[in-house]
């Protein structure tokens, strides 16, 4: 492999690790502040059980979300030097005003909540909780701000051999930031309450403190369900703006070759392995892509083959990855939506089957969540920048492939060692059950 | 105005502050151990920097997006000439990070004693691998018409590893300081001690490095030009000297904001002498990449100066109430209720 190929595979596999971790925070973090505040406000201790227990989950959680996040900001100097240089005048100000706006906050007001409990009154204390909520949501904004510039770049002039920023409130009100914001977001929301229902089934199988967790089951039933409708539906706006920004990268999502106007989608797809049109097109719904990509069922939908192969992002993977997704999404509807019915009918206990299903269903909303990161990183290939800049354009030229091998092996290495010991932990912690 | 200038300003700042603050952390995390007897005090040792590190940690991500957002090619071109150098700074903070978190999850002294002795080789690393690297920034890198043409050994030249040296003897006397107003009895009569002892290891390491810059580097050209400039060496010594002092009379929290006033001066010292080059080429200065030839567009640092100067002083502003908020030692049940000791 080149060192293209090194950092891409460096980049993806860092970046997913990061986000194993991240996710959960945006949520629960949400999660653990509403706790407290019921505490405050009522002075009842059972709040105060479900809000240490949350909290500490979180903390554990949250420990390597930070230090994986300073790897992604390292990684755009070290192994993207040309993409930094050539960009960096207006990518770099969101990751800075991140940093600056958000980071700050989110970091120093963590430690004020896990050290201060006999130092604040309640009602401070559980407003840390909130500050940090925010502020890790805030820095998924910045981030997702940089992002979004990538995937549709606004606001710039090319200029001296780079782009440089001249239109500040162009990257601030880009939609394509804006819906990957609240599609990531949300998205987080929903592996929080997935994470929340999924240990407290856990519980009430065993008759743990059922109580408590009839309480945190709840809480996470409703936010999973409210956050999973939220995340389809910015999720089909996302569509539509793929569909109209990055027509390749919708394509390849629905593995569409021809382009045509009032455009059917088959529900069984086969792309070809040798990335060469569909093997199988079964199933079509009439008007149905038109109607997906544009809201309106005359619509022309570009095809593939539109496309000169080099400009054509990998088929497979991000078709895959979609499809995989969007079941997952409509599987989270159900399983949360028949959460919140149990939990408000008080019949949880009597049907262990869907408990056990909830346990088992922990990963999957992380997994829908990688899979999202795929259709969306991969769908801009072979672009950094969509139009503007090649993934291999923008690769350091100083750096050795022998180099780029060492730290991919020891990044692989060395985050499998922290996320083993930091998932035992998380598990051992959860089984621990709540203090009194 | 000149926002190229303005942000070298900053530039210095952010980075100076970075080594002021977890300057302080990570000499806790690497040298701690020897101010502390037995499992209850090493507790204390690391309770001490519990509520702070990670927000001293967050001025090096800002350092990094600010160089980054302002300098771009500086950034570039930094991160990945000394990419085997840097990857080493990041494993050594991402394993100092989870030590910290890590180390009070269980109970057991073989778990507590692997992350304790990881904190303290990860900190030590981290401040050596700082050193070395803003060494050869102080000395100069081989950039010649081609970019650069040095090597990850001729990193490790003698004037850079004095620098790394002087970094670690300067958290050394940080954190000791630091432990000596901020943990109880012995820990911090210890933590003096070995402040008091460390001080005349570090004034002479920075003695070497004062003497070795003025003959071996281009920073002294700016000094010399522009004498005023002087006051931060001057202010450095000065400082340094009264932080010995303070402590001898009894005062470690007075003497530990002189030991962080001496750090940011030192910092400072380095980034005046470099000026107006952030990267500088000890090949020819033609090639160096200076604030008039590596910023971004007057555009962006005049918005970026705007988010550093709305921000940076409210982050501060927060900061400081979180110092005063956790200025008395946390008590045996606070760091029970943390969850994390």
């Amino acid at each position: 492999m080149d060192t293209l190929a090194l950092s891409r595979l460096q980049f993806a596999l860092t970046a997913m690790f990061h986000f194993i971790f991240v996710p959960l925070t945006l949520g629960l973090g949400w999660l653990t502040a509403w706790f407290e505040t019921r505490y405050a406000l009522t002075g009842d201790g059972r709040w105060l059980s479900l809000t240490r227990f949350w909290g500490k989950l979180f903390l554990i959680n949250f420990a390597l979300g930070v230090v994986t996040g300073i790897t992604m900001e390292f990684q755009f100097g070290m192994n993207w030097a040309e993409y930094a240089k050539y960009v960096g005048d207006i990518f770099g100000a969101p990751l800075a005003i991140e940093a600056t706006a958000a980071f700050f906050l989110e970091s120093t007001f963590i430690g004020v909540w896990v050290f201060g409990w006999e130092r604040l009154s309640k009602k401070a204390h559980a407003a840390a909780m909130w500050i940090v909520a925010f502020a890790t949501n805030m820095s998924a904004l910045w981030i997702l701000l940089a992002n979004g510039w990538m995937q549709r770049p606004v606001g710039y002039v090319l200029r001296g051999g780079r782009a440089e920023m001249v239109d500040f409130a162009a990257l601030l009100t880009n939609p394509y930031g804006w819906l990957e914001f609240f599609h990531t977001v949300f998205a987080g929301w929903v592996i929080a309450g997935f994470f929340v229902m999924g240990v407290s089934a856990w519980h009430l199988l065993r008759r743990n403190q059922e109580d408590l967790f009839k309480k945190s089951f709840g809480a996470g039933a409703v936010f999973a369900l409210a956050s999973s409708l939220l995340v389809a539906g910015v999720g089909d706006l996302s569509g539509v703006n793929a569909a109209k920004n990055q027509p390749a990268k919708f394509a390849a999502m629905e593995s569409v070759w021809e382009t045509r106007t009032a455009a059917p989608m088959a529900l069984l797809t086969i792309p070809r392995l040798n990335g060469e049109g569909n093997a199988v097109e079964a199933l079509k719904v009439p008007y149905a892509l038109s109607l997906l990509a544009f809201h309106s069922p005359f619509a022309e939908v570009k095809g593939l083959s539109d496309f000169l192969p080099a400009d054509r992002p990998p088929v497979l993977p991000v078709f895959l990855s979609f499809r995989t997704m969007v079941a997952l999404g409509g599987l989270f509807i159900l399983l949360s939506g028949a959460g919140v019915w149990l939990w408000r009918k008080d019949q949880l206990q009597n049907y262990p089957f869907y408990l056990k299903a909830m346990v088992l269903a922990i990963p999957l909303p992380y997994i829908a969540i990688q899979l999202g990161w795929i259709v969306t990183e991969m769908g801009r290939q072979p672009w950094a920048v969509y139009g503007l800049m090649r993934t291999a354009e923008g690769v350091t030229k100083t750096v050795s492939t022998g180099q780029v091998w060492m730290s991919l092996i020891g990044f692989t290495l060395f985050y499998s060692a922290l996320g083993i010991v930091d998932i035992w932990l998380l598990a051992k912690y959860a089984k621990k059950g709540m203090e009194a | 105005m000149d926002y190229a200038k303005l942000w070298f300003v900053f530039w210095a700042v952010l980075w100076s502050g970075y080594f002021a603050l977890d300057g302080f952390d990570l000499g806790v995390g690497f040298s701690g151990w020897l101010a502390a007897e037995g499992e209850e005090e090493r507790k204390n040792v690391f309770s001490s920097i519990g509520p702070f590190w990670d927000g001293n940690e967050v001025w090096l991500i800002t350092a990094g997006g600010a160089t980054f957002a302002a300098f771009p090619a500086v950034y570039a071109c930094l991160f990945s000439w000394l990419y085997p150098a840097l990857f080493l700074i990041l494993f050594a903070l991402i394993a100092r990070g989870v030590s910290l978190e890590f180390r009070g999850k269980l109970q057991s002294p073989g778990w507590q004693s692997f992350w304790a002795r990881t904190a303290a080789v990860s900190s030590f690393l981290a401040a050596l691998l700082f050193g070395v690297a803003f060494g050869n920034l102080f000395r100069g890198l081989e950039i010649g018409a081609d970019g650069y043409s040095g090597t990850f050994f001729g990193l490790l030249n003698p004037y850079a590893l004095l620098t790394g040296l002087l970094f670690c003897a300067f958290f050394f006397f940080h954190g000791q300081l630091w432990l000596s107003f901020k943990t109880a009895g012995p820990v911090a009569a210890r933590a003096g001690r070995l402040a008091a002892k460390s001080w005349y290891a570090l004034a002479l390491l920075l003695a070497v490095f004062l003497a070795a810059s003025w003959l071996h580097t281009g920073l002294s050209g700016n000094f010399i030009v522009r004498r005023s400039l002087l006051a931060l060496p001057l202010g450095l010594v000065v400082a340094l000297a009264a932080a010995k002092l303070l402590l001898a009379r009894g005062l470690p929290g007075k003497a530990f904001l002189a030991s962080f006033v001496s750090i940011a001066l030192f910092s400072l010292t380095g980034f005046a002498g470099l000026y107006p080059a952030l990267l500088a080429s000890r090949l020819d200065p033609a090639f160096s990449l200076t604030v008039y030839n590596s910023s971004s567009s007057p555009y962006t640092l005049k918005l970026m100066a705007a988010v550093v100067l709305v921000f940076l002083p409210v982050a501060i502003g927060y900061q400081v109430w979180v110092y005063r908020l956790f200025r008395t030692p946390l008590s045996a049940g606070e760091l029970k209720k943390s969850g994390l000791y």
